[in-house]
């Protein structure tokens, strides 16, 4: 198929960006969405033209690397990672705007690249659990109910791509911080730090400049890895509970 | 009682190979036989106990006066570096990725083997030792592997205590599942993404000392030199792949757990950014790179659908627990609806083979044998070059036995993972697989406190040799990164550690500008060639290459016409490379200008070993070393040894140095699965 791409340039964070048009054709319903691009930047490569900067790793949509505004969703129009799209979800003739991730929290690196240190740091101030390598009981000395054992899990397959944020019309984070917080606070090992891990990451998330979250759901909706929306109250329970406790 | 005086033997139940073929003669210099000097000695049970307590102590208050440099944070890099912070010492991380929690670590599916026998199936520490023992054919040192064995248990503990949501039971206890190679369930697994929630689990310990001051991580970093100063490792030269500043960092100590070299055939299942350079560089400066030929083609894998392709998908091999392999008996049922094969024309070749193990043998056999069936012309799915590459993976069974729902909670993301990649539902259709590159036993050569050669130059994870020999079980990876990373090298380190903290090290002294220098000059040369071709077009190249002649099966003959075609490549790509763009910013062509040229390099070093090892061993099969049935052949007598290898220049031949493989607690067997 043919199609037409209409990407973001910028250069470096501090010079203007502008949209670039680019024709391709020859493009393979088999192929990933990255794919495409690869085969666009040889292209470029060989006529003189600088290619596209895109960040990308595993390419098997775990390691939350790649993540690309397509088309105004962010990872397109399937619900899966940029690198798990695939062209079969387009057809010839189609036009494609793509764009990096949009949010003040995210600023533009080159072209199509952002930084996302903001996540690690709402990790740094209490996403985790304290317990110093050695120091840990046998693994069966805590059961865990299966139910919340399963609820753990399904919250902690967050990949920490951004999607959420860039999704996001006030570029919130509260999925993301809602997925950490669900996934530590249904475990026993997770319970000591409970309130001081949601006081010090949402401070930090606002510290950093995301946004309120107003309830539009947009986040749930675009996450690849689908983390439901109800983490967002478990995420508003915790951060009352912890006022109320004074924590 | 028996149990604790069996298996105490010293006396050695193997004596030392002596080489009598000589096929890489005229590819390198034969160098002085290699000794692991800090080799344990004692009953093998005792022997990490032994050393841990020889090893000295770093007083708390001086810890903070060593600093570390940790490059990669994987499993192995983030679980010493989270450690490490913790124990007090001042850290440096470094990543290519723009978070640590991206290493890619995070991409392996299965789970992880622990001896912690919870279901009393006869699992035991020396049953795990014994167990990847044989599965690395022989292979590999076993001091380190039973440590590996011993250390297993605790990591559970410790994942546990951090949150890792591992898969439980009902009663709230973990599940396993018993994974290829072995007859014992002891994967613990956290569904299909037990990589990502380790690394999590690794990854959120660091991030908690980071805020606590003693791990300082830089992102987006690349490690292009490493620093040796009056024999010892002192730092490493980085380029931050934002501003494009080359940065020197100095240390008392450097750890490399930068992972595998997969990458140097291009189509792998490992990141697109996973590279040798880092250990490469390190080579240069005097690291010896051992067995570098050893490598794991990973059986169940996503076959290649075009030309275009840019990376390989795992299915996790825990797949093979219920799904059953087979291909079609004759070669015009291939084009088939395989729905519509009656059972009678199907061969389930694994189970027909090897009836004991049946589609659970080990992954070189299950690999070698589909590539063999779609050799004859039996594989299935679209022709690729000019043959079939694939063999179904049929859940049919499965589903009848255990309903579809019971398949789903198993297997779910796998299949959806599938279906996403090809357009083909599993549930209904059964899964083609085929053979890919998948990890490495190779890397540098460690010593049993895993200080390479260099002094004062540690290496974990993948990136080591240690402890897989010439093949790794399924399950086994994970172990060894976060056994490597949170119990084996805060414990040995320390040792070197007690006579710190070294002098100082100035940033302009002679060795550590040269080094700053040649990465410059490297970067210069790449940034002004403007040849005609882009690095990524000399990467498919080589791994073309090296799939064809270094591959599944290496002959004499195909290895010797590889090194010639790779000697061609290598002489093309440094004055016809092109790099656009600037180095003073993000440029990724100029990235992966420097990482080919390192695989370059690597490609030629493997064939020569492969070309050396007249014998087949685990992920090594060597055609001229077979059985009268195609099984692989060993050759204890000629080479039960690890093959070190030194940089012999840019012009000169690499030096072999051999280190003995001597058992005392295993002997050495002839594999047999069937």
């Amino acid at each position: 198929m043919k199609l037409t791409l209409k990407i973001w340039r910028q250069p470096n964070p501090a010079t203007a960006g502008a949209m670039h048009t680019y024709e391709l054709d020859g493009v393979s319903e088999d192929m990933s969405f990255l794919e495409m691009l690869d085969v666009l930047n040889e292209k470029l490569n060989t006529s003189g033209e600088e290619p596209i900067a895109f960040d990308s790793d595993c390419r098997e949509g775990i390691c939350g690397m790649c993540g690309l505004m397509i088309n105004g969703q962010a990872h397109g129009p399937e619900v899966t990672t940029t690198c798990q799209l695939h062209m079969r979800s387009f057809k010839d003739g189609d036009e494609i705007t793509i764009e990096p991730w949009r949010a003040d929290s995210f600023p533009v690196l080159k072209d199509l690249c952002v930084d996302r240190s903001a996540l690690d740091r709402m990790v740094q101030a209490g996403g985790y659990i304290s317990a110093n390598t050695g120091s840990a009981p046998d693994a069966h000395a805590a059961p865990v109910e299966k139910k919340k054992a399963d609820r753990a899990f399904d919250v902690a397959t967050c990949i920490s791509c951004g999607a959420c944020v860039a999704a996001c019309p006030n570029g919130s984070a509260s999925l993301f911080l809602g997925a950490k917080i669900t996934h530590l606070g249904e475990l026993p090992q997770g319970q000591p730090e409970r309130y001081s891990r949601v006081v010090g990451m949402v401070g930090q998330h606002d510290h950093d400049g995301f946004g309120g979250c107003t309830n539009i759901g947009e986040c749930a909706a675009a996450c690849p890895k689908e983390i439901p929306l109800d983490v967002i109250s478990q995420l508003n329970k915790d951060l009352r509970t912890a006022m109320v406790k004074g924590r | 009682m028996a149990g604790s005086t069996l298996h105490e033997g010293l006396a050695p139940l193997n004596v030392a190979s002596e080489q009598k073929s000589d096929d890489a003669h005229g590819y390198y210099v034969l160098g002085d036989k290699l000794v692991d000097a800090k080799a344990p000695t004692g009953p093998i049970k005792d022997r990490w106990t032994t050393r841990k307590f020889e090893n000295r102590l770093v007083n708390p208050a001086n810890r903070r006066k060593l600093d570390i440099i940790m490059v990669g944070t994987g499993l192995a890099g983030g679980a010493a570096a989270a450690t490490l912070g913790e124990a007090g010492y001042n850290v440096k991380s470094f990543c290519y990725q723009d978070s640590p929690r991206r290493a890619h670590s995070i991409a392996a599916q299965g789970g992880i083997n622990a001896a912690k026998n919870y279901k009393e199936d006869g699992d035991s520490t020396f049953r795990l030792f014994y167990d990847t023992v044989k599965g690395g054919d022989y292979r590999s040192r076993e001091s380190n592997v039973y440590r590996l064995a011993e250390v297993s248990a605790n990591i559970i503990d410790q994942c546990v205590a951090q949150g890792v949501p591992f898969a439980r039971e009902y009663g709230g206890l973990l599940d396993n599942r018993s994974f290829g190679g072995v007859q014992v369930s002891r994967t613990f697994y956290a569904r299909g993404q037990t990589g990502q929630q380790l690394l999590i689990g690794a990854y959120q310990a660091m991030e908690r000392q980071v805020a606590a001051g003693t791990v300082k991580q830089y992102t987006r970093h690349e490690m292009l030199e490493l620093i040796v100063v009056d024999g010892r490792a002192r730092g490493i030269i980085a380029r931050d792949m934002v501003t494009g500043e080359i940065e020197t960092h100095l240390a008392d100590v450097v750890v490399l757990a930068t992972g595998g070299y997969g990458n140097v055939f291009y189509l792998s299942t490992n990141a697109m950014g996973s590279n040798v350079t880092a250990t490469w560089r390190a080579h240069r400066k005097g690291a010896y790179m051992a067995n570098p030929c050893y490598t794991q083609i990973h059986p169940t894998c996503i076959p290649v659908s075009g030309d275009f392709q840019s990376k390989l998908t795992l299915m996790s091999e825990s797949l093979r627990n219920d799904g059953r392999i087979w291909v079609p008996k004759n070669r015009e049922d291939c084009d088939k609806d395989p729905r519509d094969i009656p059972e009678e024309d199907r061969d389930y070749y694994l189970e027909r083979i090897y009836p004991s193990f049946g589609n659970l043998v080990p992954r070189d056999i299950a690999s070698r044998q589909a590539k063999n069936v779609c050799d004859e012309g039996r594989g299935v799915g679209p022709v690729v070059g000019d043959f079939r590459r694939g063999v179904y993976l049929d859940f049919a069974d499965a589903i009848a036995r255990m309903g579809r729902q019971a398949v789903e909670t198993k297997y779910g993301n796998l299949f959806d993972m599938y279906a996403r990649i090809t357009g083909e539902d599993p549930y209904e259709v059964p899964m083609r697989i085929y053979p890919a590159v998948h990890y490495v036993m190779g890397g540098l050569w460690v010593d049993y406190d895993l200080q390479s050669n260099i002094t004062g130059l540690y290496v974990t994870g993948e990136a080591n040799f240690s402890d897989h020999g010439a093949n790794r079980l399924g399950a086994s990876a994970l172990m060894q990164g976060l056994a490597d990373g949170y119990f084996v090298l805060p414990n040995t380190i320390r040792d070197y550690l007690a006579d710190g903290p070294f002098p100082k090290v100035a940033e302009d002294h002679p060795e550590v500008v040269a080094a700053r220098e040649s990465v410059e000059a490297r970067i210069n040369t790449f940034m002004s060639m403007n040849g005609t071709r882009s690095a990524d077009s000399y990467h498919k190249e080589l791994g073309n290459i090296m799939w064809e002649y270094c591959g599944m099966e290496r002959t004499e003959e195909g290895l010797r016409k590889a090194i010639d075609m790779i000697r061609e490549l290598k002489a093309d790509f440094w004055s016809n490379l092109r790099v656009l763009g600037t180095a003073d910013g993000i440029n990724q062509s100029l990235e992966k200008a420097g990482r080919v040229a390192d695989f370059i390099e690597l490609g030629e070093l493997m064939c020569v070993d492969a070309l050396n090892r007249r014998e087949s061993c685990g992920g090594h099969f060597r055609g001229e070393s077979q059985t009268e049935d195609g099984e692989a052949l060993r050759h204890d007598d000629e080479f039960a040894y690890v093959a070190a290898w030194e940089w012999g220049g840019e012009d000169g031949q690499p030096v072999l140095h051999k280190e003995d493989l001597i058992y005392t607690a295993i002997e050495m067997k002839q594999r047999s699965y069937k």
